[in-house]
């Protein structure tokens, strides 16, 4: 099977929700909060850097309080634009604000087999095969999570195994979220290194970078901290995801969680920016509401689509690239539910412009990877990447010399304008649009059987371009190492 | 109406519509008008707890709301329970729950919620907060004595704590008439199994339900 290049969405349709007056008073509201009460952040490493760029710290309470000089000069030292590598380098991905693009969904712990059905624990070999058939996908720009965890494998070197199942799957851009101390963080960078080619190459075609889980309401781990440190030293990108959930650990107010979102994604920033003026750094974010009933996390609702897309254009009045939890429906399979989280989760993020939409193939709110739908979530994509080209005004789209052509009661078949044109209307994958005897006839195969055999063949069939034997060699080498070396 | 009665009333109000910043006052003011410990609790706070989950579970009340009326009888209880120790009374309640999340993981939603309800449903809760050490449980085990030990774990990398935690409690010998239950995003029945907890329960409402089984309520 062919390799195909990635499929950006290029924004032209964008809606709007907040005035400019209301995006100062969110950035006014997070400063006087950070400043006033603080953030925790759990590491001296961080405290000292804080503190010596003039926070107050309370190493008692391992708190720092952000001044609002601080946080502004941090804000102007990071970039505005930047390109996150990749191993293969014509799948690099532009965070400039114009494009928006689409990762596989992270850190599930069960699978849906894909030959049998059944729902099991996850494993190594199904990161690979995940991040392969994400590989094969135009739509999926980058494999972010890793999509399960490999619980095969030893738990303390298991994001090493992940990693390098990642790498091994796809040689497109990987972004973990387990890379949460800084001695696994050391091995992380070295095996990236290895992957590109060295260290200098590394900085210079990033194809790593770290996001990770902030500690809402106003903290961090401090493990995490300390990992994305390493991880900027080395010019990888950091970023750091808040997902207050409203009336839990976020205000029930939309517009309060946004004040916590934002200040969980802009403390970590300010920590960077004074420890490296200038990383590469991104927001993130999967702010929602609890179930009122069940105290629950959904992964869906208005709720999530309104705190998407409200939190993209304060991201954008700060000029970050933003990562959102985008699709990651709670659905417990991929049926009606499932579509309607993901369309609609897709559009808030899509019509914002957001940056990163993390993402495809996931179900029961990111506990469950299910290979078919990495590909019916691509189909969404392609609906939402077609519906965001908007439409095009000119002479030629216009048609009206054709329209006179044609005249009254014609038909436009046949006209050379519609050969000239017809390739831009959008065809489906998987969306089922056979007659009705035929579909009877077929077993009634929908989206979800055309996606099944998709994944199959695709899994039976397609070749990621593979690391060299010495790549993986050295790979192998360096989780030995880490299992010798790192504590239980 | 008897001015105690008032004042037991008035508690009941408090802690079903969870108005934590009065219950503390007006628990002092009712011990001030002599009205005996055991009788707050058992005529003003355990009525109001036991109403606040019944329009819970007839989907009156939502999470929250169940949440500040348990907020409410425990900061109530924080007043009397070292009175009611020194007179040596307890009150009649279904058993005494340890609760925590394991080593290494600090979310907490789940495990605040399993403790919210099982004190609605007349349970005792004393909760260890999240990322307690197999120590710290096996040591609160000791001194507290509770009927049911519940662990909570989000992570697949710290699930095994609470294997680590019913083989610490075995070899101190405290497991024997000492019920463990489990529960979080990745547990489940065959994993509870596996690792000899005496159940699992995969939401808050039967963890309530595992809770009165295991005490045989
Ligand atoms: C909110 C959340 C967080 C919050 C937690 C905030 C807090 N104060 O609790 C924050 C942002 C801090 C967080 C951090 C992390 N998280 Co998190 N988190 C979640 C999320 C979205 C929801 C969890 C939740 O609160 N649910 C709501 C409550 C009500 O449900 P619940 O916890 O399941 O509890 C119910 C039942 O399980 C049961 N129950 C729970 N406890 C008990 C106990 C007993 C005794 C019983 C009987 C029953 C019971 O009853 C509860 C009520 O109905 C889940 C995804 C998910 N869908 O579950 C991920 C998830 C659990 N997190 C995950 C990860 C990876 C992390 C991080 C490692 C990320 C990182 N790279 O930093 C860190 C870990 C930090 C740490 N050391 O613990 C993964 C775990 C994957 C895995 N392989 O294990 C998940 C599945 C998401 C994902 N796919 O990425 N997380």
């Amino acid at each position: 099977m062919a390799h195909q290049k990635i499929v950006p969405i290029e924004l032209k349709l964008q809606t709007r929700l907040f005035s400019p007056d209301d995006l100062k008073r969110f950035h006014l509201a997070a400063l006087e909060i950070m400043e006033e009460v603080g953030v925790s952040m759990p590491s001296h490493k961080a405290l000292d850097i804080l503190a010596g760029a003039g926070a107050t710290v309370d190493r008692q309470k391992m708190v720092a309080k952000l001044p609002r000089s601080l946080v502004e000069k941090a804000l102007k030292a990071a970039p505005k634009r930047y390109t996150l590598g990749a191993r293969d380098p014509g799948n690099s991905l532009d965070l400039d604000g114009k494009h928006s693009y689409l990762s596989t969904d992270g850190c599930g712990i069960e699978t849906y087999d894909l030959w049998t059905g059944e729902r099991r624990l996850s494993t190594k070999q199904d990161i690979e095969d995940s991040a392969r058939l994400a590989d094969s996908l135009p739509q999926i720009a980058f494999y972010w999570g890793p999509m399960v965890s490999a619980q095969d494998v030893p738990a303390k070197t298991r994001p090493l195994h992940e990693l390098q199942a990642a790498f091994t799957g796809t040689a497109k851009h990987v972004q973990p979220e387990t890379i949460i101390t800084e001695e696994i963080a050391k091995y992380a960078v070295d095996m990236a290194a290895v992957v590109a080619g060295g260290y200098e190459e590394l900085r210079r075609r990033p194809l790593l970078s770290v996001m990770q889980c902030a500690m809402d309401p106003l903290g961090q781990d401090g493990g995490s901290l300390e990992a994305s440190l390493v991880a900027a030293e080395h010019g990888l990108p950091t970023g750091f995801m808040p997902m207050p959930m409203s009336c839990a650990t976020g205000p029930a107010t939309l517009a309060g969680n946004l004040v916590v979102t934002t200040i969980d994604a802009l403390a970590p920033l300010v920590l960077m920016q004074t420890a490296y003026p200038g990383s590469p750094f991104f927001f993130a974010a999967a702010p929602t509401a609890i179930d009122l009933r069940l105290g629950s996390y959904t992964g869906g609702g208005p709720e999530d689509y309104l705190l998407a897309a409200g939190f993209q254009e304060i991201c954008a009045y700060y000029g970050i690239p933003l990562s959102m939890g985008t699709m990651a429906t709670g659905a417990k399979v991929p049926d009606w539910q499932a579509a309607v989280d993901n369309v609609f989760s897709t559009l808030a993020s899509v019509l914002t412009t957001v940056a990163m939409m993390t993402g495809a193939g996931m179900l029961n709110g990111s506990k469950i990877m299910s290979f078919q739908q990495i590909v019916m979530d691509c189909e969404i994509y392609e609906i939402a990447r077609r519906f965001a080209a908007g439409i095009e005004v000119n002479d030629e789209t216009l048609a009206v010399k054709v329209i006179k052509e044609v005249g009254i009661g014609g038909n436009y078949l046949a006209h050379k304008h519609t050969r000239a044109h017809m390739r831009e209307i959008w065809r489906p994958t998987v969306v089922d649009r056979s007659p009705l005897q035929v579909w009877e006839d077929s077993g009634r195969a929908g989206a979800f059987e055309k996606a099944t055999e998709i994944a199959r063949r695709t899994l039976k069939d397609y070749q990621t371009e593979p690391l060299a034997p010495e790549v993986q060699r050295e790979l192998d080498e360096i989780i030995r190492k880490a299992e010798k070396t790192i504590r239980d | 109406m008897s001015d105690k009665g008032a004042l037991l009333e008035k508690l009941k109000g408090i802690v079903i519509d969870g108005i934590i910043e009065d219950s503390e006052g007006a628990t002092k003011e009712a011990l001030g008008q002599g009205v005996e410990p055991l009788e707050i609790v058992e005529k003003g706070l355990v009525p109001g707890i036991e109403e606040a989950g019944a329009r819970f579970s007839r989907g009156d009340y939502f999470l929250p709301e169940l949440v500040a009326s348990a907020e409410a009888m425990q900061t109530a209880m924080a007043v009397l329970d070292p009175l009611l120790r020194a007179k040596q009374e307890a009150r009649k309640t279904l058993g005494h729950v340890l609760l925590g999340t394991v080593e290494g993981d600090i979310h907490s939603i789940g495990k605040n919620i399993v403790g919210a309800l099982l004190q609605a449903a007349g349970f005792v809760v004393t909760d260890l907060g999240a990322n307690v050490a197999v120590g710290t449980f096996v040591a609160k085990a000791r001194e507290l004595r509770p009927n049911i030990i519940g662990m909570s774990a989000l992570l697949t990398t710290t699930m095994v704590k609470q294997q680590q935690t019913i083989e610490a409690l075995a070899k101190e010998g405290l497991r024997s008439g000492l019920k463990v239950m489990v529960g979080g995003a990745p547990v489940t029945g065959d994993w509870a199994k596996k690792i000899g907890a005496d159940d699992f329960a995969e939401d808050a409402v039967a963890a309530v339900a595992v809770a009165k089984r295991l005490v045989g309520a």
